[in-house]
C-alpha cells in the first residue's frame, strides 16, 4: 500500500481515534477507569491451548522482559496411563518459541501456560518487608520497583515460582496483569495474541463477564489449591498431574 | 536523693535512647513516601506509575479503525478469533505513527508452524501438519491466504 | 522445573547470616549462664562471651546488605515495616538487642573500667572512653551496685531476646509454606538450639585460645562446664533434627520423594557426612567420652579444641543444608538446580570469608579497648574489680 499525500489525510484522523485506545500517559487520560469496579482475574482453557508460545513472545515485547526470565511461560505434560505423580514436563526457554516434537509416543500430553495468579491471599504480599509489593484494590498483585529493596523474600515465598530477580533494575518482577493495559480498556498482552482463547481477562466484578457463565458450567481448579492462597488464576480442564 | 545521684548514669544513658528515639522520629516523617499507606501498606503512586507504563501492544480495535477491509476478509474466515498482532507482532507505535512505522513483511514458513507444525499435546481437532512433508518446503502463503486460509475461500 | 526457579536467589551470604546471629545468641545465652543462673564456674568466660556477641552482631548486616539488589533502600525496613513480613520485624529485634540488650549490658559491666580509663588514657583513646562515660564519673560502690542490679535486669530481658533474635531467623524459613523445605513449626527452635551449640563452642575455643596466648593457665573447671553445657544442648539440637527427619520419612508427603533425591545426591555431602557425622555425632561422641572416662586435663583440651571446630564446621553445614539446600530442588517437585557460587563476586565466597574473618578482626580490637581481664599487677585497672 502506497503511503501517497491523499490517504495519509484519510488515514491520520483514523489513527488518531484508534489511538485513543492506545493512550500512554497518566490514568487521567483514562478518566473512566475505577478500581473499585474491578476485580480481576484470568481463565485459562487447557484444552485449548496449542503451546504456540505466543503469550510468551507477546508478553516478553509489551513488557521487555529480560531474556531468561519469564513473566508468564508455557509447561508441556506427558503423563503416563495412571501415573499422575510422575509426569513428564518440559518448557525449553519458557515456550517462548513453541516445542519441538515429543520424545514421548502415547500417554496423555497437553500444554499448561502459567502466569502470577494474582492471589488474593498472597504469600509473597504478606512477607514482604517494607511494602513493595501489594495487591491494588482492583485485584492485581504488583510490585513497586522504586521501593523493592531487591531482599527476594517474595520469590521464595511464592508458590507458583512467577517471580524473579530483573537483573538489570536489580528488583523483584513478576506478571502485572498488563495493568498499563487493563487500566485503558485493552485486554492483556498474553491474551490479546492467543490465538485460540485459551486466556481470557476476567474481571469478577463485572456481571456481564463471560467468566460467570463459565464458571458454572464447567470443570475450574486453581494450582496448588491447598497452598490457600486466593489464586484468581482459574484452569478449566486442568489435569491432576499438574504441578 | 542519694540514690538518685547513685543512678544518674542510668538517666543520662534514658535519655540518650530518648533522643535517638526522636530524631528517628523526626528522619522519619521526612523520608516515608507521602502516598504511603493510602489503600494499604504500600505506595499508593506506584500504582498510577505501572499504570501509565508505554504500551507495545495496539490491540486489535486499533487495527479494525484502519484495516477494515481485512479484518472483514478474518472475520469470515477460520482465523476470525486470532487477533493481528498475534501474527504480526506489537503495532503501537504503527498506530501512532501510521506514515513512517511500517510493519515488516512476515515470513510464512517460519511464522505458521509455531501453531500448525504437529505435536503430539496439541488438542487432536487443531489443525496441524508436518509441515516438511505437507508443504514440501514451498512457503504457507504459497497455497493459503493467512487472512482467511482454508483453501477454496481464494489462495494468495 | 518452574523457568524461573533455574537461578538460586539466596546465596553463601545468606547462609552466613544466620550462622553469625546464631554465635552472637547462643555466646549470650552462655553469658547468661553465669549472670541470672549463677553458674560460677563459667565466669572467666563472661566478659569474653559479651563482646564476642557485639563483635558477630556488628558485622551480621553485612551479608545482608552485600545481598540486597537495593542496599541503599535498606532504611525502608525501619520507616515502613510491613507488620506481617518477619523479615521487618528483623529490623527491629536487632535493633533492640544490641542497643538494649547488648550494648546496655556491656556497658554496665564495663562502666567502672571505663571511668578509669577515661581519667588514665590519652589522646583519641580518651576521648573514646570520655564518651562513653556519657559524662558520669560516679563508680561510688552503691552506684556500682545498682549497675550489677540493672545489668541483672538487662540480662534476664536478654535471654528471651535472644531466642527471639535467633528464633525468628529459624520463622523466616519455617513460616514459607512454598517451601516444603522449610516449612516447618520445628524450623525456629532447632535453628535455636543450633546457635546456642555454635555460640558456646566459639566461646569455649576463644577463650582457650585467649588464654593460651596470654600465656594464663586454662580454668579446666571453667572448659568443663562449658563443654558439659555443650554437650546437653547438642542432645537437645540432635534430637530435634532427628525428630524431623523421621517425620519426614514416615508421612512421606508429596515432597518427599525429590527431597530424598535431593538429600541423597546434591546434598550428601554437606548433609549426612558434614552436618551429622563430621558436625554432630563426631562431637557428641568426643564430648561425651569426656564426661563417662577419666581423661587428663590435656587430653581433654585437645577433645574440647576438636569437637569444638567440628561442632562450628557442622552448624555452619546445617545452615548451608537449610538455606542452599531450600533452593536446590524445584517446587514442582520435578527438578534440580545447581549453586553456582562465584569467588570474587558481590554474593561470592571471598566476601563470604571476609565476612568471617572480620568479627575477629573487631573482637581483637575490643578486646584491646575494653578488656575482659585487667591486668592485676600493673596498669591503670589493678583496681578494678577483677573480671565476672
Amino acid at each position: 500500500m502506497d503511503i501517497t499525500r491523499r490517504r495519509l489525510l484519510i488515514l491520520l484522523p483514523a489513527a488518531a481515534v484508534a489511538w485513543k485506545y492506545v493512550l500512554a500517559g497518566t490514568p487521567e487520560a483514562a478518566p473512566n477507569y475505577h478500581m473499585s469496579e474491578h476485580w480481576w482475574a484470568m481463565l485459562i482453557d487447557i484444552p485449548k491451548c496449542i503451546g504456540c508460545g505466543s503469550c510468551v513472545r507477546a508478553c516478553q515485547l509489551e513488557n521487555h522482559v529480560p531474556d531468561g526470565y519469564f513473566r508468564t511461560w508455557v509447561e508441556r505434560y506427558h503423563v503416563d496411563d495412571w501415573q499422575m505423580e510422575y509426569p513428564k514436563v518440559d518448557s525449553p526457554d519458557g515456550g517462548k518459541e513453541g516445542f519441538p516434537a515429543s520424545k514421548e509416543t502415547g500417554g496423555k500430553n497437553f500444554f499448561v501456560p502459567k502466569l502470577c495468579n494474582h492471589c488474593a491471599d498472597s504469600p509473597c504480599t504478606q512477607v514482604c518487608p517494607v511494602g513493595a509489593t501489594f495487591i491494588t484494590p482492583d485485584g492485581v498483585v504488583l510490585v513497586d520497583q522504586s521501593y523493592c529493596l531487591g531482599c527476594r523474600y517474595c520469590i521464595q515465598a511464592c508458590p507458583y515460582g512467577c517471580r524473579f530477580l530483573n537483573p538489570e533494575t536489580k528488583t523483584a518482577n513478576k506478571c502485572t496483569l498488563c495493568y498499563h493495559r487493563i487500566t485503558k480498556g485493552l485486554t492483556t498482552a498474553c491474551c490479546e495474541v492467543c490465538p485460540t482463547g485459551a486466556r481470557q481477562l476476567a474481571n469478577l466484578k463485572d456481571p456481564n463477564d463471560p467468566i460467570h457463565e463459565f464458571l458454572k458450567t464447567h470443570s475450574v481448579q486453581v494450582l496448588k489449591p491447598y497452598m490457600a492462597t486466593g489464586a484468581k488464576c482459574f484452569y478449566a480442564g486442568l489435569d491432576g498431574s499438574v504441578r | 536523693m542519694k540514690n538518685f545521684k547513685d543512678a544518674a548514669h542510668l538517666f543520662r544513658l534514658a535519655a540518650v535512647f530518648l533522643v535517638g528515639f526522636v530524631v528517628f522520629l523526626v528522619v522519619r516523617s521526612f523520608l516515608v513516601p507521602r502516598s504511603f499507606g493510602r489503600y494499604g501498606h504500600y505506595r499508593a503512586n506506584a500504582i498510577a506509575e505501572i499504570a501509565a507504563l508505554p504500551i507495545s501492544y495496539a490491540g486489535h480495535q486499533a487495527c479494525t479503525d484502519c484495516h477494515s477491509d481485512i479484518v472483514e476478509v478474518k472475520s469470515k474466515g477460520v482465523h476470525k478469533g486470532v487477533a493481528c498482532e498475534s501474527c504480526h507482532g506489537p503495532e503501537a507505535a504503527h498506530v501512532q505513527d501510521p506514515g513512517s512505522v511500517i510493519p515488516a513483511k512476515l515470513d510464512t514458513s517460519l511464522l505458521c508452524p509455531r501453531c500448525h507444525e504437529v505435536n503430539i499435546a496439541k488438542p487432536k481437532g487443531f489443525p496441524q501438519v508436518e509441515t516438511a512433508e505437507h508443504s514440501g518446503g514451498a512457503a504457507c502463503n504459497t497455497c493459503h491466504q493467512p487472512h482467511s486460509p482454508a483453501i477454496g475461500t481464494g489462495g494468495n | 522445573m518452574y523457568p524461573n526457579e533455574v537461578e538460586l536467589q539466596w546465596s553463601v551470604l545468606i547462609v552466613l547470616y544466620p550462622f553469625i546471629t546464631g554465635l552472637v545468641a547462643g555466646a549470650f545465652i552462655l553469658a547468661s549462664l553465669e549472670r541470672v543462673f549463677r553458674v560460677e564456674a563459667v565466669k572467666p568466660t563472661y566478659r569474653l562471651a559479651l563482646l564476642t556477641a557485639l563483635a558477630f552482631l556488628l558485622v551480621a548486616p553485612l551479608p545482608l546488605q552485600l545481598h540486597l539488589g537495593h542496599p541503599e533502600r535498606s532504611f525502608e525496613m525501619y520507616l515502613t515495616p510491613h507488620r506481617s513480613s518477619a523479615m521487618a520485624m528483623f529490623g527491629f529485634v536487632y535493633l533492640w538487642y544490641l542497643l538494649a540488650v547488648l550494648v546496655v549490658e556491656i556497658w554496665l559491666d564495663y562502666r567502672q573500667d571505663i571511668v578509669l580509663l577515661s581519667q588514665t588514657t590519652s589522646g583519641w583513646k580518651r576521648l573514646l572512653y570520655r564518651a562513653l562515660t556519657l559524662g558520669s564519673n560516679n563508680i561510688s560502690p552503691r552506684s556500682l551496685e545498682i549497675d550489677e542490679r540493672a545489668g541483672w535486669l538487662v540480662t534476664l530481658i536478654g535471654i528471651p531476646s535472644a531466642f527471639l533474635l535467633h528464633g525468628y531467623v529459624g520463622f523466616i524459613f519455617g513460616s514459607v509454606k512454598a517451601n516444603p523445605w522449610w516449612s516447618s513449626p520445628l524450623m525456629p527452635v532447632v535453628f535455636l538450639f543450633s546457635a546456642m551449640v555454635s555460640g558456646i563452642a566459639v566461646v569455649m575455643l576463644l577463650y582457650m585460645l585467649v588464654t593460651f596466648l596470654r600465656r594464663q593457665a586454662i580454668d579446666m573447671r571453667c572448659v568443663d562446664t562449658i563443654a558439659k553445657y555443650l554437650l546437653y544442648i547438642f542432645i537437645i539440637d540432635f534430637s530435634l533434627e532427628m525428630l524431623d527427619l523421621i517425620h519426614r520419612i514416615y508421612e512421606a508427603d508429596e515432597s518427599f520423594r525429590s527431597l530424598d533425591f535431593m538429600v541423597h545426591t546434591r546434598l550428601y555431602f554437606s548433609q549426612v557426612v558434614l552436618q551429622i557425622f563430621v558436625g554432630t555425632l563426631t562431637p557428641i561422641f568426643l564430648l561425651g567420652l569426656t564426661q563417662v572416662v577419666r581423661l587428663t586435663p590435656a587430653i581433654r583440651k585437645k577433645i574440647y579444641t576438636i569437637a569444638g571446630c567440628l561442632t562450628l564446621i557442622g552448624i555452619f553445614a546445617m545452615r548451608w543444608n537449610v538455606v542452599i539446600g531450600g533452593q536446590l530442588f524445584s517446587k514442582s517437585f520435578l527438578g534440580y538446580t545447581t549453586y553456582k557460587m562465584g569467588f570474587v563476586t558481590r554474593e561470592g565466597l571471598l566476601p563470604a570469608i571476609v565476612l568471617t574473618i572480620l568479627p575477629f578482626v573487631i573482637l581483637w580490637v575490643l578486646v584491646k579497648l575494653l578488656p575482659p581481664w585487667p591486668e592485676r599487677t600493673s596498669g591503670p585497672l589493678s583496681d578494678a574489680t577483677p573480671a565476672r
